[in-house]
């Protein structure tokens, strides 16, 4: 696929195909500018591309009409760097948020919950506030949030990007305990530590275009 | 969809925005109380329609000594005049007002305005023919037919007299629908810059509503609850603005004119037979401002 934003001339996303298979964990790597955020941004259908297609299951992302577009974010989990957790609701708030949007019964919501804040480590938390937190804790209360649906994939676009190396050594084994559920993992990042230390599929774009693809990749080397 | 969330979201709203919401609410209270008022003087106005309608007259009032001296007009002219008028098309009925009752019935409609009986002597009155139409609206015949004829000295149609009655209070209701049509456009406004604000205060929210999936129906219904409740408290406000207005003024001010039955009484179930209305008009114009605004100008 190819994506050139209207205000620019440079595609942000240069004829790239990729495909990844269900319960994969690929990094996306590539430096600022080179694409990374533009391609997830793709696959929540909050960009249409300029050109190409895009599939996630069974969706047709690019061609689908805009009325069915919840139905692909209720099967894709998100993360971001900078968290965005409502700073007015409490941490179990924050997660049961996301079930109540999509209309989930109550009793769902209140069985469900407390598990998924359990997995994340966080059960004895969940009535404080996002701000009591550390950022490792609230980037985990993200990640919970993003999972407590049962997503086909989890997206996170510099999960670890804020948070220092051993917290960032955390949430990585949280994400690998959620690639183990089956949930296929596709992360953004700029770390070399955890990519080199992972061992995963590693993606790598520069200006808009695939410049590698390894099946148990390192960041690269001479940076 | 969870109900509970949906109205903890909408309580929230109303709540964060609150001198909008009440500007936005005081400015709906003031254009349904005043469109309400319209709709009271359309009710009064179709009341003394009824009123009247049967009481619409043509009166020939007599010359000075036939009033003075004639108490059951048995002069040969005011037999006349009123055999005359008897046997004329479109008359129902002739009744003869001897000058003694056209006082009691001029202190009756007056009872109200002592300055004027006070005034008012029973020899400045006038005795008269009364004469009830089959149909009001040709009076103009019988009045050119009898106006100079001996022993008459003037002959008035009530029912132009009424027109023109009916033709201010009819002003008075336009005037009233004006005004509540520029508060009404005053109050979309608010509406729609409430909504707008209330989008903007609540983007990260509904931005993270948007990402985990919820439907543009959900994320918008908590704005559009908010405009309709807000318009339906204004409206509520209103109608209690009316019902005091009701009370406190136009009860006093028009007790004189209510008690000599010249104007029909307002109660307090007009008011209450117009509230659907008003409530109505209120949650339908708030609902479809707030489409319209998510619609056009909110990007969520
Ligand atoms: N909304 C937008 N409108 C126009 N151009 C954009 C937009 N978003 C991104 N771009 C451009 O597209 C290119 C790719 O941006 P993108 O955000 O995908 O990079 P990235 O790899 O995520 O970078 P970083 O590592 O800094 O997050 C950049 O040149 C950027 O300027
Ligand atoms: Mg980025």
């Amino acid at each position: 696929m190819t994506k050139v934003y209207k205000t620019s001339t440079r595609p942000a996303l240069d004829n790239v195909s990729v495909e990844m298979g269900k319960g994969e964990f690929v990094f996306l790597i590539g430096p600022s500018g080179s694409g990374k955020s533009t391609f997830l941004r793709l696959l929540l259908r909050e960009e249409v591309p300029s050109k190409g297609r895009v599939y996630v299951s069974n969706f047709d992302v690019a061609k689908m009409a805009r009325r069915r577009v919840p139905r692909l974010r209720q099967s894709i989990g998100c993360v971001f760097q900078d968290f965005r957790l409502l700073p007015t609701k409490t941490v179990a708030e924050n997660v049961a948020f996301a079930l109540e949007v999509i209309g989930k019964p109550r009793h769902t919501i209140q069985k469900v919950v407390p598990e998924v804040l359990q997995l994340v480590g966080l059960d004895g938390k969940a009535d404080r506030m996002p701000t009591e937190l550390s950022g490792g804790e609230q980037q985990r209360v993200a990640i919970a949030r993003a999972f407590v649906n049962r997503p086909l994939v989890l997206i996170a676009d510099e999960p670890t990007g804020n948070l220092d190396p051993d917290t960032s050594q955390d949430i990585m084994l949280l994400l690998e305990r959620i690639n183990r559920t089956g949930t296929t993992v596709l992360m953004a990042t700029h770390d070399h530590s955890i990519v080199d230390s992972m061992r995963r599929r590693v993606v790598e774009l520069d200006h808009g275009k695939v410049i590698r693809d390894d099946a148990r990749g390192v960041y690269g080397v001479g940076r | 969809m969870r109900a509970s969330f949906v109205f903890s979201e909408v309580i929230t709203g109303l709540r964060r925005n609150i001198t909008m919401t009440v500007a936005m609410i005081l400015t709906t209270a003031i254009s349904l109380g005043l469109l309400g008022g319209g709709l009271l003087i359309v009710r009064m106005i179709d009341k003394m329609q009824l009123i009247y309608s049967d009481k619409v007259q043509v009166m020939v009032s007599l010359t000075d000594d036939i009033s003075a001296n004639d108490k059951n007009c048995s002069t040969s002219i005011c037999a006349d005049l009123q055999r005359q008028l008897q046997g004329s098309s479109n008359v129902e009925t002739v009744t003869f007002q001897n000058r003694d009752q056209s006082f009691q019935r001029f202190q009756q409609l007056f009872q109200a305005e002592p300055e004027l009986l006070r005034l008012t002597r029973p020899e400045s009155l006038p005795a008269t023919l009364q004469v009830k139409l089959t149909d009001p609206s040709k009076a103009d015949a019988l009045v050119k037919a009898f106006t100079g004829k001996p022993g008459v000295k003037t002959v008035d149609d009530q029912g132009v007299f009424l027109q023109r009655f009916f033709g201010i209070l009819d002003s008075v209701r336009y005037a009233t629908f004006l005004i509540a049509l520029v508060q009404a456009a005053a109050a979309v406004l608010l509406i729609s810059n409430t909504i707008q604000v209330s989008a903007f205060t609540r983007r990260v929210e509904v931005g993270i509503m948007r990402l985990v999936g919820a439907t543009r129906w959900y994320t918008q219904l908590p704005f559009l609850i908010e405009a309709v409740v807000a318009g339906i408290i204004g409206s509520i406000l209103g109608i209690v603005g009316l019902g005091a207005a009701k009370v406190f003024f136009l009860d006093s001010a028009l007790s004189g004119p209510i008690a000599s039955g010249v104007l029909p009484r307002l109660d307090l179930l007009d008011v209450v037979a117009i509230s659907p209305i008003l409530v109505g008009v209120a949650a339908v114009i708030s609902a479809i401002t707030g489409y319209v605004t998510l619609r056009l100008y909110v990007r969520l």
